[in-house]
């Protein structure tokens, strides 16, 4: 009974988002929503550069978390000694409970200034900062998924590596990594949904100017976000106006990007149940 | 070049990688817990804040917090751990189990802003609870549900089947069961992941933005429909919309609300490995 209940949640949450979302659509002209300029003081509406704003820092964020939790996670569970391991999986675990305000302040008034001054940008608050930023939290998903893939390839893949002549370092690489291909790319992609619905952080640390970021030091540049749009502007707009119905209309992208991206990583996850790969 | 070597250089290169990702990790919390801790006082703590927040406490905030964590915890529990008893215990493996196991994974992948919309939409404006205690606990609450249901689902079903068909054969009934065998056996496990869910929503900010947070409140809240400071929206307001605020109070605000996370973090850890220890299957 209370198990149904969260598709029902699930089907709430779209309808109420609909249902505050959709008048944009009647009121605002498709030409419009989809342009290029988000000036709601003007009545424009344009979601692109919001959209392009959250692909970039989330693309940017996962080919710095991807490397890195991939790593990490081949050395935790094949290489680390025991006492390594001891101390890396709980501080990855501190990690992932550390609210994402107190990462984004920590953003704010330590790594932007310190992008200011390495890289030499007129201002740190800039989506390479963001990134930065939602690499580390991205981290501890996809560690933790990628680890368990690793932890699902049976050992006689290792032995018959080992058996070949192969140096741990070739069986792992060329056998072990391979086997859980499928089990990295769903962390990577429940490391994209997180990335992408990533709110206050982002908002703190990326600069918030809503423009294309469409040229090469655009990375370098401030961006402003899907979520950080709906965080800033929803508390000053007019219950019912066509500003509001907007911010919801971008919240209704916002979930179908997840649900989608959530879906297709859980998917996998029952494939894999159902040949009796993952255990 | 000698694969040996290679495999040398590679395994000292994954141990550069690992201290990449940790030291960033010392670095926030060091860095918080050492410029933070300058500010802690008594006063701090349960002070009303003072001169527009530059001055005075945090307490507000802190009992708001506090507030909001309760709320989520009375609705999240009881529906997440009756969730899972049902998803563990009485469901069959049919089409409609399947779809809520994967409704509750997207539930769980839903961004947190979205939440706040959500709960805007549906308790604020619809339910009419307007932007208060109960609006926001609800809010945080479903964004908490899926932690809960799955970490308590994984407690049921690691308890083996024989304790059930024990209890069968004494003549219990299924509920009986459940009710005095499984769920004390599952109880760490759940509780583990009930604090996993509360800590979470304790510092989630996005969800609060819209349905209960005041940006600046020097009473405590007096019902469940008032509007509350809470610390995480504190942080985000002190450290952003309040020019000229002192540096102190920023990060005395960002240690209390990582210490109060932290510490529910080490307490779900602690339970967990306390209880594994203890375990006898």
């Amino acid at each position: 009974m209370v198990g149904i209940s969260s598709i029902g949640f699930v089907l709430l949450i779209f309808v109420f988002l609909m249902r505050e979302g959709v008048p944009t659509f009647l009121e605002v002209p498709p030409g419009n929503l989809f342009g290029t300029r988000w000036y709601p003081t003007f009545d424009l509406f344009g979601t692109l550069p919001l959209i392009l704003g959250s692909i970039l820092v989330t693309l940017t964020a996962i080919a710095i978390a991807l490397p890195l939790g991939v790593a990490t996670a081949v050395f935790v569970r094949e290489v680390a000694p025991s006492w390594a391991r001891e101390v890396l999986k709980p501080m990855i675990e501190v990690l992932a409970g550390i609210p994402s305000v107190v990462l984004g302040f920590f953003g704010m008034t330590i790594l932007a200034p310190l992008v200011r001054e390495v890289l030499g940008v007129p201002t740190g608050l800039t989506a390479f900062t963001g990134a930065l930023l939602l690499a580390y939290m991205s981290l501890p998903t996809m560690i933790s998924v990628a680890e368990d893939a690793l932890d699902a390839v049976p050992k006689s893949y290792r032995d018959a590596g080992l058996a070949m002549g192969a140096t741990q370092w070739q069986t792992i690489w060329r056998v072990v990594v391979p086997a859980a291909r499928s089990g990295i790319v769903t962390a990577v992609m429940l490391g994209v949904a997180r990335a992408i619905g990533e709110t206050m952080a982002v908002m703190m640390v990326t600069g918030n100017a809503a423009r294309m970021p469409v040229t090469l030091d655009s990375l370098f540049r401030p961006v402003r976000t899907m979520t950080a749009t709906v965080a800033a502007e929803m508390g000053e707009v007019a219950h019912g106006s066509t500003h509001y119905h907007a911010l919801f209309g971008v919240g209704i992208l916002l979930f179908l990007i997840t649900f989608l991206i959530n879906l297709a990583a859980a998917s996998t996850i029952f494939q894999k149940r159902r040949r009796g790969g993952l255990r | 070049m000698d694969r040996h070597l290679v495999q040398r250089l590679g395994f000292a290169l994954l141990g550069v990688v690992a201290l990449i990702v940790v030291i960033p990790i010392v670095l926030v919390i060091g860095i918080i817990l050492v410029r933070g801790a300058s500010a802690l006082s008594w006063e701090f703590l349960t002070a009303m804040p003072r001169e527009g927040m530059t001055a005075g406490g945090i307490w507000p905030a802190i009992v708001g917090t506090l507030l909001l964590t309760l709320g989520t915890a009375v609705v999240a529990i009881p529906v997440g751990v009756g969730g899972a008893v049902y998803l563990s215990e009485y469901a069959r493996d049919t089409w409609l189990t399947r779809v809520v196991r994967l409704a509750i994974i997207n539930l769980a992948g839903v961004p947190s802003v979205v939440y706040g919309l959500f709960g805007l939409g549906l308790f604020v404006l619809f339910l009419q609870f307007g932007t208060s205690i109960l609006a926001g606990s609800l809010t945080l609450a479903i964004m908490t549900l899926p932690i809960v249901i799955s970490a308590a689902e994984e407690a049921l079903r690691a308890v083996p089947t024989e304790f059930r068909t024990v209890s069968a054969s004494l003549g219990g009934t299924r509920w009986q069961g459940i009710r005095h065998v499984v769920l004390p056996q599952a109880f760490p496990g759940i509780i583990t992941g009930v604090l996993l869910g509360l800590l979470r929503a304790a510092g989630e900010t996005a969800p609060i933005l819209f349905t209960v947070a005041a940006f600046y409140l020097p009473y405590l809240p007096r019902s469940p429909f008032d509007q509350t400071m809470a610390l995480p929206y504190h942080l985000y307001v002190i450290s952003t919309q309040v020019p000229g605020m002192p540096p102190e109070i920023q990060y005395g605000t960002a240690l209390v609300l990582l210490a109060l996370v932290l510490s529910m973090n080490v307490v779900a850890t602690l339970i967990r490995s306390y209880y594994r220890r203890k375990r006898e299957w």
